[in-house]
This record gives structure tokens, sequence and C-alpha cells, in this order.
């Protein structure tokens, strides 16, 4: 594959992707499509995008040679890309900081967003205080609950958090909240989707904007080990940090790419979060993909011990990657990605995410049956702090 | 010619107007679907647009969500939706039944199946809320293979080339949101609707109906002075949810008479 230059001119990956929403937000996608095709060939907004992610996120993020963690599996050696050092703990920053700098061009003093863990949320409540901008975030009433940190967090910088009681009051019901508050606020409202999934050109536009982190990688990779990986592997919920490192490795067609989804307490159990593995293609949030879903048709609820992977869509980019045999998915469940949680702490002295631990997870699971001089690059997409009380919890320890 | 234009037909040749209440099917219980439609068609509707209950109503306001989350509390699939439309078909050869809903649980069961089922229930046209006409198009052809109506929205930030578009490819009416937001708002800006009714009248001959915001025979009978049909959906399931157990189906034909009398009152002063 010497060319790849999806999603086409109506924002169709294969079959997938779409623009499937009410006539009500056609207008608004079209003045987004225009506005962001001018933006993204524009010499001043990209300097200004970069300029951003280097003195304000703190880019280039490192990669950085995992050697204990490698060496307790005796196989393969694993580079971890330091997703987790920039501002906000995640690579969510990336992508909210493109779409604020195009809210602004836009002349759109107000943003939204939709969140699940909270972690897009806080990004975007974060670049809203900079920028000066008013920010409503929608999330799932369940979430609240679940992430009170962050939802103060949030509030700290500025915005107002709106819980969502539909549905099943969760990220995908907190994403309708947020369609229906652009379609009413259309004029003076920018949507900041956290996500490669919606309509196009979110896919698109999102993938874009994360691809730095692919870009960055490459480079590094060749300055640190003089080669490109054997494989990249990235966690996968709705795909963004996946299709950031993944994208321009697409055409390097010796690299294996890996993505890992959630299978929460085991596939079979149906309590799991594995849309590209276990799920069917179907419609929902403006693009057509793999769906978790029943035998009707509706969206069925998701079970992920990390609430950034608890999402029953994806990107539509990953559904065409995984039909097309480009890429492979795959799930581990809580208990594997727990493990990796502990080992990466132990060895390394790194707390990541247990979204980034799903990865590592897969990542630890293969290494010992490849020789030594082989290459896993693993995006670590976030940083744990966010995930003390969910593991403490597991392990029987109580913190305040 | 299709049960939904020969409809608009006579009621042309009357100088009326349409009447088009929405309810969402299995709404507040599967067994009373079929009733609730009867009661429309006593309390005066021309058409019944009957909602696909589906558990991601994007462009759907609080109203319209709750009635989809009681009637998903049934199970109710668009199997089931079918079985009602079967069952209302029984008694009423005459009203056109429009099936509204959501892409996904028609995807799950085939566009192709959908549409002969569709065919054989007595429905005689579909809206499909998230496929807009660039999405639409292989559902469009098995519904006019089947003679059945393809049902599309417009909104007032529609440009004239999608109007064109539209105009094309929809069949039986066109559905004009009346204002930006969900379902169920309350605000709707009348000097607006005239002025794009007006203009969509420009690229099709179809019947144009005005939807979301509509809540009463007074709003009623202001937008019908410019549209050939009005829906109503939130304000009548609100009447449904307020309504005492068993008493839902006198509720809606008591909730629909007097904007029927509304509408052809306006017909009477035209006349």
């Amino acid at each position: 594959m010497r060319i790849y230059d999806l999603p086409d001119a109506s924002g169709h990956f294969g079959q997938y992707g779409g623009v499937f929403v009410a006539e009500t937000l056609i207008h608004a996608l079209d003045e987004l499509k225009e506005a962001y095709s001018r933006c993204r060939k524009d010499p001043e907004f990209l300097a200004e995008f970069a300029h951003d992610l280097k003195h304000y996120v703190g880019r280039p993020t490192p990669v950085y040679h995992a050697r204990r963690w490698s060496e307790r599996f005796g196989g393969a050696q694993m580079y971890l890309k330091r997703e987790d050092l920039n501002h906000t703990g995640a690579h969510k920053i990336n992508n909210v900081i493109g779409q604020a700098l195009l809210a602004r061009r836009m002349g759109k003093p107000r943003v939204i967003a939709e969140t699940g863990a909270g972690m897009h949320g806080v990004a975007a409540a974060t670049i809203a205080a900079r920028f000066g901008m008013e920010c409503v975030v929608y999330m799932g009433s369940e979430d609240v609950k679940r992430q009170l940190q962050n939802v103060h967090r949030m509030k700290l910088l500025g915005a107002t958090v709106v819980p969502v009681e539909s549905g099943s009051k969760t990220l995908k019901d907190a994403l309708n909240e947020a369609m229906r508050d652009w379609v009413t606020h259309v004029e003076n409202t920018f949507y900041i989707i956290g996500t490669v999934a919606g309509p196009h050109p979110y896919p698109m536009m999102v993938r874009d904007f994360q691809s730095v982190i692919g870009c960055e990688a490459k480079e590094q990779m060749q300055e640190l080990a003089g080669r490109q990986p054997d494989a990249v592997l990235a966690c996968v919920g709705g795909g963004s940090n996946a299709m950031g490192i993944f994208y321009p490795y697409i055409t390097e067609e010796e690299v294996r790419l890996i993505g890992v989804e959630a299978a929460g307490r085991g596939l079979e159990s149906g309590k799991h979060a594995a849309t590209l593995v276990a799920g069917r293609p179907g419609v929902l949030h403006g693009n057509h993909t793999y769906l978790l879903q029943d035998e009707n048709g509706q969206i069925i609820e998701t079970h992920s011990i990390s609430a950034g992977l608890d999402y029953p869509g994806v990107g539509p980019e990953h559904a065409w990657l995984k039909d097309s045999g480009r890429a492979e998915y795959v799930a581990v469940t809580d208990e594997e990605a727990v493990q990796a949680f502990h080992d990466l702490c132990r060895l390394e002295g790194i707390i990541p995410a247990l979204e980034s631990a799903h990865a590592l997870a897969y990542a630890a699971k293969i290494a010992p049956r490849m020789q030594k001089d082989r290459i896993l690059l693993v995006n670590l997409s976030g940083r744990g702090d966010k995930d003390m009380h969910t593991v403490a919890q597991r392990s029987g320890i109580k913190i305040q | 010619m299709s049960r939904i234009a020969a409809t608009f037909e006579s009621l042309r040749n009357r100088g009326r107007k349409a009447l088009i209440p929405f309810i969402t099917a299995g709404d507040p219980e599967p067994g009373q679907t079929v009733a609730l439609m009867r009661a429309s068609v006593a309390g005066g509707a021309d058409v019944i647009e009957l909602g696909v209950p589906f558990s991601d109503p994007m462009a759907d306001g609080p109203v319209i969500q709750r009635s989809s989350e009681r009637a998903l509390k049934h199970g109710v699939s668009l199997k089931d939706v079918l079985g009602y439309v079967r069952e209302f078909r029984k008694k009423d050869a005459a009203t056109p039944v429009v099936l509204m809903g959501y892409a996904n649980p028609l995807e799950t069961m085939g566009a192709e199946r959908f549409a002969d089922a569709a065919q054989a229930a007595g429905v005689d046209g579909v809206l499909v809320v998230d496929y807009p006409p660039e999405e639409a198009r292989r559902l469009v052809e098995l519904l006019d293979a089947r003679r059945l109506d393809t049902i599309f929205l417009l909104s007032p930030t529609t440009t004239d080339a999608r109007m064109e578009e539209v105009a094309r490819l929809g069949r039986g009416y066109l559905y004009y949101v009346s204002l930006k937001g969900v379902t169920g708002a309350s605000h709707i800006d009348l000097a607006e609707v005239s002025a794009r009714t007006a203009r969509l009248r420009q690229f099709t001959g179809l019947p144009v109906g005005v939807g979301f915001g509509i809540r009463d025979a007074a709003t009623a009978r202001t937008v019908a002075a410019v549209a050939d049909a009005v829906v109503i959906g939130s304000a009548l399931i609100q009447e449904i949810e307020k309504a005492p157990r068993g008493k839902a189906a006198a509720r809606v034909t008591q909730f629909l008479a007097p904007i029927r009398e509304a509408l052809d009152s306006l017909a009477a002063v035209k006349a």
C-alpha cells in the first residue's frame, strides 16, 4: 500500500464513516468541513497548532525503551510513546487544541464536549480557559458519580458540567446530548468531539490532529533504534490514540498494527467493550461502523474497568482497517490490564492509565514469543493518576 | 397513486390541511399502540407518524426520548412495530401510516427485508431521521420499487441546492423542521416558517408538512396557513404521559379534536 487517501470526499472509509445525521445538523457539518479543509492546508494555522503543541502541551513526547519491563519477558524490546507526559495527562489535548483553534477561526465563542471518564472534558475545559471561551461538558450522570475528581477539575477550569440522565447515563448518552445542544445553538457553538467517531469530517479531523503522535514516533524510532518497530500497539475505545499512532504507519506494510480493545470480564461474559472483536456494523452517532448492539439494533451497555474504553461504537477508519486486514484487533480483560498496570509501575516507575494498560497487556502477551531483536512500540496514551481509586479498590485498599 | 398522495389530493380538493400526529410505537405499553392509532384517527388525524423506538434518539428532545425508553423497557422491536401496523390495517384501509425512526434498527433488519416487510404490513411511508439524502439512495430505490414513500426532513439551515436535491428524492410529502433544535422545543418563528416554506415550493410540488414546536390549536392554525400539514409529536406524547392508566386513547382523541377544528376553520375562512 503506497498511497492511502481515505476518507473519500463524502467521508467514507470503504463502506464505513459517512454523514448519518438529521438534516438539522447538515449545515453545521458543511460549515465545519469547509473551515477545516481551508485550515488543514493553511501554513499559518499549522504553525499555530505546532507552536501550541510545543509550548503549551510540551511536545514532542519522548519514546522510551522500557528495558526492565522488556527483560521480564525475555523477548521483544518494548518502546513506549509517552503521551502520558502531555499537559493534562493524556493524548486528548492534541486534538482539543486543534479543534479549539478551528473554533476560534470560525468565530465561535462557545465550545461543548462530551466526556466519559472526564479526560476529554478536562482537556476541553483547559483549552477553553486558555482561549477565554465558554465551555459546557456533557457527562452521563453515572460517570459523574464515578469520576467526581475530574468533574471538580473541569469546574475549577471554569467549565459547566451537565449530568445527562437519559438512556444508560454514560458516554454514548453524553454524546447524544452534546449533539442536541449543538443543533440548538449552532450559530455560536463549536462541538469538540473527543474521538475519531461522529459524522464526517470529525473522524478525519481528529485523526489528523492526533497523527502528531505517529509522526513523532517514526522519527524517534529511527533515532533510538535505527529502525521502525515490528508492531505498533494501542488501546481502542473510540480509537483516537490508536488512529494517531497508526496513521503514519498505514503505508508501511511491514509494520503490524494492533488495536487492543477492552474484554472487560471476558468476551464470553457479555460484559465487555470489544466493539471490533465482538460487534457488527451499524449506524450510530453519525457514522457507519462496528457497534455493540442487540439483535434488534438497539445499542447495548458496555463494561470495562477503564471508563475511557467504555464505548459501544468505534471510529469508522478502524472498522475499515479491520475489514481490509491492514490492522488486527484483539481484546484483553480487566484482569490482564491491571496486571500490566502493576508491572509497569514496579519495573519502570511509570503509572499508566488503565486504558493504556490494555495495550501494554497485549504487548506482554506477544513479547515472550518474539526474538530479542524484535521491537514493539506501545502508545502509552495517558497516565494513571486518575485511576488510583479504581486500582486501590480492586486491591481492597481504601483511599480518601 | 400512493395512499399518502391520495390523502393529500382529497384534502386539497376540499381545501383542507392535514393533521399528522406522531406517537411512539409501544409507548406507554405495546398493547395500546393500535388503540392509540385508532384514537388519533377518531380525533381527526389524516396521516399517522409512528415512531420506531431507538436507544439513542439523537434528534429528539426529552419528551420523545422518554417515550422511546418506555417502549424499549417492553422490548419493542421494529418487527413488533410492523405488527402493530398490520393490526391497524385490519380495520383501517384509508389512513396512511409513516414509520419514523433511526437507521440502526432498519440496518439490522436489512434494508431490503425491511422494505418487503413494511409493504406487507401496510406501511405507506418511511422517514429515517439520520439518513440525509446522501446516505438514503438505496432505501429510496427499494421503497420506490414497492410504491412506498421516502419522507425527508428539511431545516431552517437547508440551502437552496439541498432543497432541490431533497425535493428530487422526496416522496409523499416533505417535512419542514420549523426550528433549530430537537423535537419538543417551545419557540417557533412563524415569519421564518412562512418564508422558508414559500422558498421550498419553488423546488417541489409535494405537500409540505411543518413540525417541531407545534403544541396546540393556536400554533397549529397559524402554521397551517402556510403549510399543507402540521405534525404534532411531543405535545401529544405529554398527553399520553399524563393520562391515567387506560385513559390514554380517550385523551388522544380529546387533544386532537380541537386542533382538527382549528385547521378546518381555516379552510372555512378561505372558502
